[in-house]
Parts: C-alpha cells; sequence; structure tokens
C-alpha cells in the first residue's frame, strides 16, 4: 500500500468516525474525567450553584471514606451480595444448562421459552413484579406460605435475599443459554474417545467437559461479577433507594445517594472511582488468569 | 436421572421461571377488588382491560410511553448511522490508529456507567445554557446518553458484519463508477442489515430499559419522564395501585419480549462469537 493512499484513508477514515469519536469523547472520555476531577474537591450543594468557591482537597474525600465505618459495611455488602448473586447465577445456570442436554426438544424450549422472558423483562418491571408477589398484604408467596402480612423488605438480610433471588432470575438466562452452547459444542468424537477409554460420566464431566468449558465459564464469571457488583435498579426500587435506614445499600446506590441526596458530589464522585477501580482489578485479575492458564480469549 | 424424570424437573423450573410473568400479566387483567385481595387466587373468572386503560389515561402515562419510544427510537436510528460509518471506517480502511481505536472500543465497555452518573449530571447541565433539547429535563440528554453506551458495542459488533462483504464487490461498484458514498448506501448498507437489525434491538432494549439516567435527568420536568420512571408514579407510601403497576409493567416488557423472540438466534450467535 502506498503512502499517498494511506493518507487518502486516513482522511477519509476520520471522516466517517468523526461522529462517534465525538459522542465517545463527549459522553464517555471527558465524564471520566470529570469524575476523577470531582472526587478530589469538596463539591457541594453552594460549589453547585456557584455560591460558594470550590476548595481543592486532594485525597481527602478519599481519606473521609477510608476512615468512614458506613463506607466499609456497605463496601462489604457490596461484595457479599455481588458474591452471593454470581455464585447463585452461576449454579443456576449451568445446572439447568446441564439439564437442558438431557431432555427432548420440547422440553428444552418450554426452559428456553420461559428463561427469554426472565431475561428479556426490563429491570424496573422485573423489580416491581418481585414486589408484588412478595407483599405483606396481597402477595402471592405470602399466601401460600401461610404467612400473610409478613414483609419481606424490612429485615436486612430478607430484603437483600429477595433482591439476590430478583437478580438471578433475570441473569440466569445468560448463563445458561451460553453454556448450553458450549456443551453442544464439543465434538461428539471427543465424548466417544473418553467412554471407549472407559471414563466414568463424572470422570468425563470433570476431566473432558470441564476444561473444554473453562474459557466459557470464566467469560460469564467476569460478566455476572461486573454486572452484580453494579447492580442499582433492583436494588433502589426494591428496597426504595437502599433499605430502611440505609441498610440495604450497595457502592452504586451510597454514591448516589451521597451525591444526589445528600449533595455531597465530591463525596459521591470518590466512591465512583473506587467502584470503578475495583471493577477494573477484577478484570485485569481474571485477564492474568486467562493468560496464565495459557486461554486465548 | 432418566430421560423421564429430567424433563418433568425441566417443565416445573421453566414454570416456576415464567410464573412472575403470569402473575404480572394476570394481575394486569384482575378487576381490582380481587387484585388487593388478601387471599389472592392464581387465576380470575372476570378478566378485564381496567387496569390498563387506568394505566394509560392516569398520570398521562401514555405521554410516558411515548416519551420511551421517542428516545430508543432516536437512539436506534442515530447509533444505526454512526456506528455504521465508523464500522466502516474500522474494517474498510488503513490508517495509523486503528487498532489502538479497536483496542479502545473494548476497555470502553467495561466503564462501569452507573459511575459516570454524576459527571454526565453536570455535562448535562452545561448542555442545557448552549442546546436546551439537549440538556436536563429533555429528552435529548437521555438519547445523547445512551446514544454513546451502545456506540462502543455496536461498533465492535458491526464490525464483524463489514468484514463479511467481499473487497471484490467495493472493486465492482467504483468500476462501474459508483462513488465512495454511493457504494457505502446502495450497496454496503443494505448487505449488512440483519448485522444492523441485531445491534439496533441492542440499542433500543438499552435505552427502554433505562431507570438510573432518566431519574438523574428528568428533575423537574414530569412531561418528559420516560416509562421505567411512571411505574414509580404509582407506587404510593400506603396504597400501591397494583393493577396498574402490573399493566404497565406488562406495556414495558411486551416490546422487549419481541424483539427478544425475533432476533434470539443473532444473539446467541453474537455472544458464542464474542466469546470466540
Amino acid at each position: 500500500m502506498t503512502a499517498a493512499v494511506e493518507k487518502g484513508d486516513g482522511r477519509a477514515a476520520l471522516a466517517y468516525l468523526a461522529p462517534a469519536l465525538l459522542l465517545l469523547v463527549g459522553l464517555l472520555g471527558y465524564p471520566i474525567y470529570q469524575l476523577v476531577l470531582i472526587s478530589l474537591f469538596d463539591y457541594g450543594q453552594e460549589q453547585v450553584s456557584g455560591g460558594a468557591p470550590l476548595t481543592f482537597l486532594g485525597l481527602g474525600n478519599y481519606a473521609t471514606l477510608l476512615r468512614d465505618a458506613r463506607f466499609w459495611s456497605v463496601l462489604g455488602q457490596t461484595v457479599g451480595f455481588a458474591a452471593v448473586c454470581v455464585v447463585g447465577t452461576l449454579l443456576v445456570g449451568a445446572s439447568l444448562a446441564v439439564l437442558a442436554t438431557r431432555v427432548r426438544a420440547w422440553a428444552r424450549t418450554t426452559l428456553f421459552l420461559a428463561a427469554l422472558g426472565a431475561w428479556a423483562t426490563p429491570a424496573v418491571a422485573g423489580s416491581t413484579i418481585w414486589l408484588f408477589l412478595f407483599d405483606a398484604n396481597f402477595g402471592f408467596v405470602n399466601e401460600v406460605l401461610g404467612t400473610t402480612g409478613f414483609s419481606w423488605t424490612y429485615d436486612r438480610w430478607t430484603a437483600f435475599g429477595l433482591v439476590a433471588a430478583q437478580v438471578v432470575w433475570c441473569s440466569f438466562p445468560f448463563v445458561m443459554v451460553t453454556l448450553y452452547a458450549g456443551i453442544k459444542a464439543i465434538p461428539g468424537e471427543v465424548l466417544e474417545a473418553a467412554a471407549l477409554d472407559g471414563a466414568s460420566t463424572a470422570r468425563t464431566a470433570t476431566s473432558v467437559i470441564l476444561p473444554l468449558l473453562r474459557p466459557l465459564l470464566i467469560v460469564v464469571t467476569i460478566q455476572s461479577v461486573i454486572w452484580d457488583f453494579k447492580v442499582f435498579t433492583q436494588i433502589y426500587i426494591m428496597t426504595n433507594g437502599g433499605g430502611i435506614a440505609g441498610r440495604n445499600l450497595v457502592l452504586n446506590v451510597y454514591a448516589y445517594q451521597q451525591a444526589f441526596a445528600a449533595s455531597e458530589y465530591g463525596l459521591g464522585a470518590a466512591i465512583g472511582v473506587v467502584t470503578t477501580l475495583i471493577l477494573l482489578l477484577v478484570t485485569v485479575g481474571y485477564l492474568r488468569a486467562l493468560r496464565r492458564s495459557g486461554e486465548v480469549l | 436421572m432418566s430421560r423421564g424424570i429430567a424433563e418433568v424437573v425441566t417443565v416445573v423450573v421453566a414454570g416456576v421461571v415464567a410464573f412472575p410473568l403470569y402473575w404480572m400479566v394476570l394481575t394486569a387483567l384482575k378487576p381490582e377488588s380481587e387484585v388487593v385481595s388478601t387471599d389472592p387466587r392464581p387465576w380470575t373468572l372476570v378478566p378485564t382491560l381496567d387496569s390498563f386503560v387506568r394505566a394509560l389515561t392516569v398520570q398521562s402515562f401514555g405521554r410516558y410511553l411515548v416519551n420511551s419510544l421517542v428516545v430508543a427510537g432516536a437512539v436506534v436510528v442515530l447509533s444505526l448511522f454512526v456506528s455504521f460509518l465508523a464500522a466502516t471506517a474500522l474494517t474498510r480502511f488503513r490508517f495509523r490508529s486503528r487498532t489502538t481505536l479497536l483496542v479502545m472500543l473494548l476497555v470502553v465497555q467495561m466503564v462501569p456507567v452507573e459511575a459516570l452518573t454524576i459527571p454526565l449530571f453536570f455535562v448535562m447541565r452545561s448542555v442545557r445554557d448552549v442546546a436546551p433539547a439537549f440538556g436536563l429535563n429533555h429528552l435529548g440528554s437521555l438519547v445523547l446518553v445512551h446514544l454513546a453506551f451502545s456506540l462502543p458495542f455496536a461498533i465492535w459488533m458491526l464490525r464483524g458484519f463489514v468484514a463479511a462483504v467481499p473487497v471484490e464487490l467495493e472493486e465492482a461498484a467504483t468500476l462501474d463508477g459508483a462513488s465512495r458514498f454511493r457504494f457505502l448506501w446502495q450497496v454496503l448498507f443494505p448487505l449488512v442489515a440483519p448485522g444492523l437489525v441485531a445491534t439496533s434491538v441492542l440499542s433500543f432494549i438499552h435505552a427502554w430499559n433505562d431507570f438510573l439516567f432518566a431519574k438523574t435527568f428528568i428533575i423537574s420536568a414530569a412531561e418528559n419522564q420516560t416509562l421505567p420512571l411512571a411505574l414509580q408514579v404509582f407506587i404510593k407510601p400506603d396504597q400501591n395501585d397494583w393493577g396498574a403497576i402490573m399493566a404497565g409493567s406488562t406495556l414495558m416488557t411486551i416490546p422487549v419480549l419481541v424483539f427478544f423472540v425475533l432476533v434470539q438466534r443473532r444473539l446467541v450467535a453474537g455472544l458464542a462469537g464474542a466469546v470466540k
């Protein structure tokens, strides 16, 4: 390719890319920079309205967070909540994917259609449906359990459990469908060879199928971790903004409340930066684990 | 486990998974007295559309529905054009920073958009002073953010479809005297239509489902609120109108469900492709 062609290509490419670049830089790049910047200032209601000058705090907001017992408990809750959701999603998704390989097409289609419905339900609609199912007085679940009047959202742990169940409900289909496709993609000869060598079902599962599925398993795990760590809508709607006295806060909702309810934008931004960094660490860690084990993503 | 037992288990699981959706539609069709009964039954003998009527007329729910359609529609159309142009540039042209850009597109998808709510709120506040229709309290602000969020994935996904069109076609079109512009819109664009449909659906769902940004950006102009927020209108401290809430949820879920069924195969293929 000659230099002239490349130059012409470059100019045309720039023209074609300009709208996308403009949007991405303006609405993703610049806000990321702004997020870090805001987190370094004392940015409250007065600063927003221009009534007070900005004070540069450096890492002051971060120091405040690290000293705040509330932040640590919310961080712990976020990690615990995400872990429960991820484990639940993977267990349900993986066992149903295996189940789907054992049944005839009509049963599989029934299951996949139901899962597609759960998957497609918008988070807001899904949250309200679950709230109504578990409503203290008019909920079907209390009616069945004979516990009419019991409020699932009042207690911290039942509230978290309810939200986690809803999150698993709408996110297991992704895991199930992906793993099912992965299992089906394993060549029949491989399984035949294992059978000929006298491998038991359990041995085939752990020594043949599992290693072959590992890249897929890692991908769905990363997806779930990233997704469940930043659940916002379900918590916000089902616990009415983070639970009674903020007992059901997770980092994202906490950052939102700090910024928009308490007008502590600097502090909220600092929480946002921490969330982003944790997610980046998770992603990088997984990618390195992938490379160490010789997998190609 | 024998196949028979496995099939029974499968059907039971499917029933459990589908039950919340069944309950949603059932509640939406129940007369109000049955909805607020402390003895709820999993069927109704007198289905009525009252809840849907209430949802659509009271509290200008219909208006919110239209707003959601406008936002999602605008995001789809705009992201279609922008991502098509970008994907073409990234597959058909050779230039120095191409690889860097591709890697950036992947990295950007990792950014937790929820964390960007705070700075984007300020961005939209400044936009309001320059172009009010794209600033806070206007639907344009929602179009802009969802456009930006759906672009990286849309470009990444479309790239494969554009690359699959043989270069010879472009050469033939050029020989026939077609300008680059004409080739782009009259030859390439129709050829990548399946890819455009798949990415459009994803952009649509993304914008349609959004709760966080609608909540943050549309603060005081209730008439510019979107569907996910409108559902909250019916939630009151002491007296929830569950019939209307479930009717609204049904109206909100149906379009997504239809789209999901339509592109399901392509979606799975796309997922599998992205994983490879």
